[in-house]
């Protein structure tokens, strides 16, 4: 899936010459190479098996916590999604109901309460897309294409990113002193006379929780797109140029395809985030908007476990459905 | 590209400006009204200049102890960074020499990025309760006298560092991954080929060329702990970190008092990432310094 985004290192080879690579890891006790090694003496070279055990080693730690706090987890809130509850504790007997009161009343004709708060959610991740993708590729463009001192490119990217490393629910209330009925829009609104009664609605509402969204994540689209854009031939450029392209045209044929796995990727974050997102939901609706990942605490909050699991399965199901969409849409695997 | 600057060039720039502004603008404004008067409320305009908030902040925010939940995020990120940097950087060396399953953990390390992380949160929070109740069903059947009053395993350093781990992991396995395919495995080589054996390699020449990288994993590792919230929500004891607390505090505090922690918190952060940042830049002048002594 979108593990084929990443480029995997590439696997050292040939550190010692002869058959001592990694095409044959799993070959027991390789015979002396017929021709002398390459690089002389023999002993220097690291002998193969202790180098393979070592890899695994090296890489226990990180497998195993993956697979404690990610695997396990996942698969005990399949389970649990299976599970009967009551109000004092959970059951360990199978039932597919916490999925029928998932989906209770969605065949009817109203819709029902769970399609509404993803319907509510899709809107917001549509929103913030529509919003981050252009805003991002055009930054990240500015900033790899007419930058042009490598030290300045840098600073700038950083400033881009330094935020993000700051407190979410921080930049979140920051936004009250500007957005508030008495805040500074609405004043100066106000003191220029162009609105008489303060607008209600800046804050706590969709355009607030919309407007967090794109000032959280958009640095997830520009680091992503940026990366693209940085690796792109500029000799392309120049030919379309000769050719005789326009700006436009190089932009749409040459640049736009180069950048798609950095646009996948940045916008596989912003969904995901996005779709799971309580916080920002929630402060910023000022807990009246209703998310997928506000009913899930919700029902954490109440006990209510095996039902917040089946809740997860969906919304989990929902996100791998979408990833798996996008990236059906832009053909990872041609592009790498 | 070297023409004159076009149309393209300044609108652009003109976006860049706007899109800085727009993310540093309110918090820039949030530290400015930390200093609001006594008397002065959430907004504009300031009514004098003071430390009232903070020395209220000082003494406290109602029930809450935040400067227990300051120490706690601040010393759970600290353990999270340690851990993050050496397994990031060990991980990164096994992918490096390759082995049967690197696939497979790469695709966790990028799923355990994608899957939403209140669902990872409820796994594991599921996972400590369903471990609690096994271990007090053990000790109601056996009797065994040390199991009689255990409360639960879900705390800071098991569930909650765990949760951490799964969201900084990622990250730093990205960036170890960048960094090695960057770097010339001559140098190793060329370490062996005069004796050194693989742990010297390693301590004398691999970790010295890579130290700016592992600061910045390091960075990374830090910031994403002291700031995580959606992860930690479910799978927390009792005992809040301070973004659990801050996100809390958001509907219940109607004074600047809040400003005035958000200010405390993106000190703290600040000086985070400025240390780092230095760090980087003063090991890159010393190796460039060492470089040139060795002319």
């Amino acid at each position: 899936m979108s593990g084929l985004t990443f480029p995997l290192p590439p696997v050292e080879r040939g550190r010692g010459g002869g058959g001592a690579d990694g095409t044959a890891p799993l070959d027991p006790a390789p015979p002396p190479p017929p021709a002398p090694p390459p690089r002389g003496e023999e002993s220097r070279v690291a002998p193969l098996r202790p180098r393979r055990a070592l890899a695994y080693l090296q890489a226990a730690p990180l497998a195993l916590i993956f697979l404690i706090f990610l695997v396990i987890p996942l698969v005990l809130t399949g389970i649990v999604s299976l599970w009967e509850y009551n109000e004092y504790e959970i059951i360990p007997a199978l039932t597919l109901q916490n999925y029928a009161d998932v989906f209770d009343g969605c065949l009817s004709a109203d819709l029902c309460t769970t399609l509404r708060t993803y319907l509510s959610t899709v809107k917001f991740v549509a929103l913030t897309l529509a919003i981050t993708l252009p805003l991002g590729f055009a930054i990240a463009y500015f900033l790899a294409f007419h930058i042009r001192s490598g030290t300045v490119r840098m600073g700038l990217f950083l400033l881009c990113t330094i935020p993000f490393w700051t407190s979410n629910v921080i930049r979140m209330i920051s936004w009250i002193p500007l957005l508030g009925r008495n805040g500074l829009i609405n004043d100066t609104l106000r003191a220029l006379g162009l609105i008489r009664q303060p607008i209600e609605g800046l804050l706590y509402s969709d355009f607030a929780v919309v407007l967090a969204f794109v000032h959280l994540d958009t640095v997830f689209m520009i680091v992503p797109i940026f990366n693209s854009l940085a690796r792109i031939d500029r000799r392309l450029i120049e030919a379309a140029r000769d050719c005789g392209a326009s700006g436009a045209q190089i932009l749409w044929t040459v640049i736009l395809p180069l950048a798609k796995p950095g646009i996948a990727i940045g916008t596989i974050f912003v969904t995901t985030l996005v779709m799971g997102d309580f916080v920002t939901v929630g402060v910023m609706g000022g807990q009246q908007i209703a998310s997928v990942g506000k009913v899930i605490q919700v029902q954490m909050a109440y006990l209510q476990f095996p039902a917040a699991a089946a809740n997860a399965m969906v919304l989990l199901a929902a996100v791998l459905l979408m990833i798996l969409g996008l990236t059906r849409m832009i053909d990872l695997r041609r592009e790498l | 590209m070297d023409q004159p600057r076009g149309r393209a060039f300044y609108l652009l720039a003109a976006v860049f400006a706007l899109y800085v502004l727009f993310l540093y603008g309110p918090t820039l404004t949030i530290l400015a009204l930390s200093f609001q008067g006594p008397s002065g409320g959430l907004t504009f305009p300031m009514n004098g200049i003071s430390t009232h908030w903070f020395a209220k902040l000082w003494e406290g925010v109602g029930v809450v102890d935040i400067w227990a939940a300051l120490r706690r995020s601040l010393a759970l990120g600290l353990v999270v960074m340690a851990l993050t940097v050496g397994i990031a950087f060990y991980a990164g060396l096994a992918f490096r020499k390759g082995f049967w399953g690197a696939g497979l953990v790469f695709a966790l390390a990028v799923s355990s990025l994608i899957v939403p992380s209140i669902v990872v949160s409820l796994g594991i929070g599921l996972e400590f309760r369903l471990l609690d109740d096994a271990i007090k069903a053990l000790a109601a059947a056996t009797g065994w006298g040390f199991l009689q009053d255990h409360g639960t395993l879900m705390g800071l350093y098991s569930s909650a560092l765990g949760a951490h781990l799964t969201w900084t992991l990622p990250f730093g396995l990205l960036i170890m991954f960048a960094v090695f395919n960057r770097f010339d495995p001559a140098y190793e080589e060329a370490a062996r080929d005069l004796g050194a054996s693989g742990p010297q390699t390693l301590r004398h020449v691999v970790v010295p060329i890579l130290a700016p990288a592992l600061v910045g994993v390091a960075l990374f590792g830090f910031t994403l702990s002291f700031d995580e919230l959606a992860r930690t929500s479910q799978a927390i004891g009792g005992r809040n970190t301070l973004p659990l607390e801050l996100q809390g505090l958001t509907t219940t505090v109607t004074t600047p008092e809040i400003y005035a922690l958000g200010t405390v918190t993106t000190a703290v952060s600040g000086l985070v990432i400025g240390t780092a940042l230095g760090l980087t830049l003063w090991l890159q002048k010393r190796r460039a310094r060492r470089a040139l002594a060795g002319l």
